[in-house]
């Protein structure tokens, strides 16, 4: 198991040909307090860069993009009614969604972790 | 970035830890290491200080010395009553253009301490300030002297249900204010003994108090305030989630260039004898013609159902699509736990209750039109 992540800071954890999306615990930081998540219906189609989610703070709302394409699967519903579960756990409760991963081949334009924290330096 | 001004708190601000944005022309503090929802809630529950010294502050000074010859002169230019303000009392108003749209609005004192209750104490907007003293300098008679304090005077706000006690631990006169006065009074402070002009007023719609600080004073004065455990600085970021809920206007949202004073909901403050077309003011005609006209838009108070944010500039429509207006200003409100906004609509819709769609990323979000403020003022007006 793999996680990846892209410069609009989104993660993907890879399990098979499953991918589960969030926002990196930098980027829910940046946000600050989370209060509203509106996550996509099971079985929308994304291609990678499509706007997959909206994550609102107190202060603004930002879209949550597809790291890469694929068909959403499951969905984190718990954050509907706790979203503050995105600053307590970004990388981890605080995921938003599944993708059945439809070109693997796309996980390679991302950044791995190392890469990643030094993207985030350079910020 | 090199061009924004700052206050003299800047140097404190980035010691604390703020996140700065440029604001108004000025590099301002949005949020503190405790974040907008901490800092909005440290306010309602303690005392949250405000750094507000972008904003203006001046005197008019009648060169007669008769406090009625500065009265009527700014009452050339804002709705209020200002002759029958007493000394030591604080008004609210608004500058309106000649079409009775709003150039800014403003807090209005008259000075209460001897020897200088015919002088004018404004305080206007960061943004709105240097057209207003270009505004007051076209329109004033040459028989008032305006004097700009943005070089000598800081600013700030002492806000919650424990300034009182706070702030009169240092300066027991202020404990005497009620809502909408102000004093003059000496304080000690570690770097010696100064004067500060304290107004009980503020932007949150908790108690509290704005304090008038010499610059030389005022980081003395904010560390003696943040000493106390009760006290944390705020940001912006709170400043506006705080306003938004107690349903207070902020320029250039809900008041603009186009928007009248009856529109914007603020016919409280226009007395009755000021609210026909020859009450003597720039914009008077709008006002009344407003008043009469049954259909100009109002501004509400909006709770949207479930809990998506409806963002400023979100549209407003009817049941059957129509579109009736607009968002002005939007967000969370902590202390409500849920969405709040504030918008205009057509006038039909402006009474408390009535359902709306708001048009939140293209979809329609049922929400409803309430009587605002959203969180209970706590003003105190005298026991």
């Amino acid at each position: 198991m793999s996680v990846k992540y892209t410069e609009d800071h989104e993660w993907i954890k890879v399990d098979g040909d499953t991918g589960t999306v969030g926002i990196s615990p930098y980027a829910a930081n940046a946000l600050g307090d989370v209060v509203f998540v509106e996550l996509p219906e099971i079985g929308l189609e994304l291609s990678k860069g499509d706007e997959a989610a909206v994550v609102e703070s107190v202060k603004a709302a930002s879209e949550v993009y597809a790291p890469v394409g694929g068909q959403v699967t499951e969905v984190n519903a718990a954050l509907e009614d706790a979203p503050e579960t995105v600053n307590a756990s970004a990388d981890g409760g605080g995921w938003f969604l599944k993708i059945k991963i439809a070109d693997a081949s796309e996980l390679g334009d991302l950044m791995d972790a190392d890469a990643y924290a030094e993207f985030c330096k350079g910020l | 970035m090199t061009d924004l001004k700052t206050t003299k708190l800047h140097a404190k601000h980035i010691a604390l830890g703020a996140k700065m944005v440029p604001f108004a022309g000025y590099d301002m503090p949005v949020q503190y290491p405790l974040g907008v929802m901490g800092e909005h809630k440290h306010t309602r529950g303690k005392a949250g200080l405000f750094d507000v010294s972008h904003m203006g502050q001046c005197f008019i000074i009648p060169q007669d010395g008769q406090f009625e010859t500065a009265a009527r002169a700014l009452e050339k230019l804002v709705p209020a009553d200002i002759q029958s303000l007493a000394p030591g009392h604080i008004r609210y108003s608004q500058f309106l253009n000649s079409q009775g749209g709003t150039l800014d609005d403003l807090m209005i004192s008259r000075l209460g301490f001897e020897g200088h209750t015919h002088k004018l104490y404004l305080v206007v907007n960061a943004g709105c300030k240097d057209a207003d003293y270009v505004h007051m300098l076209t329109h004033l008679p040459d028989d008032v002297f305006l004097d700009y304090k943005d070089d000598d005077l800081s600013l700030l706000a002492l806000q919650g249900p424990k300034a009182a006690q706070v702030l009169g631990a240092l300066c027991p006169q202020v404990l005497n204010l009620t809502f909408m006065t102000h004093t003059d009074a000496p304080i000690m402070l570690p770097s010696g003994p100064t004067f500060i002009h304290v107004s009980r007023s503020g932007y949150t719609g908790e108690d509290g108090f704005e304090i008038s600080v010499k610059h030389e004073d005022v980081l003395a004065l904010t560390e003696a305030l943040l000493a106390h455990d009760d006290v944390e600085m705020i940001g912006l970021g709170a400043r506006d989630s705080l306003r938004m809920e107690a349903g207070l206007c902020l320029y250039g949202h809900e008041l603009t260039p186009d928007v009248s004073p009856v529109e914007a909901g603020l016919i409280w403050s226009i007395p009755k004898h000021r609210r026909g077309a020859d009450a003597g003011y720039l914009g008077a005609a709008r006002v009344a013609a407003d008043l009469a006209d049954k259909s100009s838009k109002r501004l509400v108070g909006i709770l949207p159902d479930g809990r998506a944010p409806a963002r400023e500039g979100t549209q407003i429509h009817d049941a059957d699509g129509n579109v009736i207006g607009e968002i002005t200003s939007g967000g969370f409100g902590p202390t409500v736990g849920g969405p709040i906004a504030m918008g205009f609509v057509a006038r039909p819709f402006a009474k408390p209750g009535s359902a709306v769609n708001l048009i939140v990323r293209g979809k329609p979000r049922p929400a409803k039109t309430v009587k605002m403020p959203f969180a209970t003022h706590n003003y105190y007006r005298g026991n």
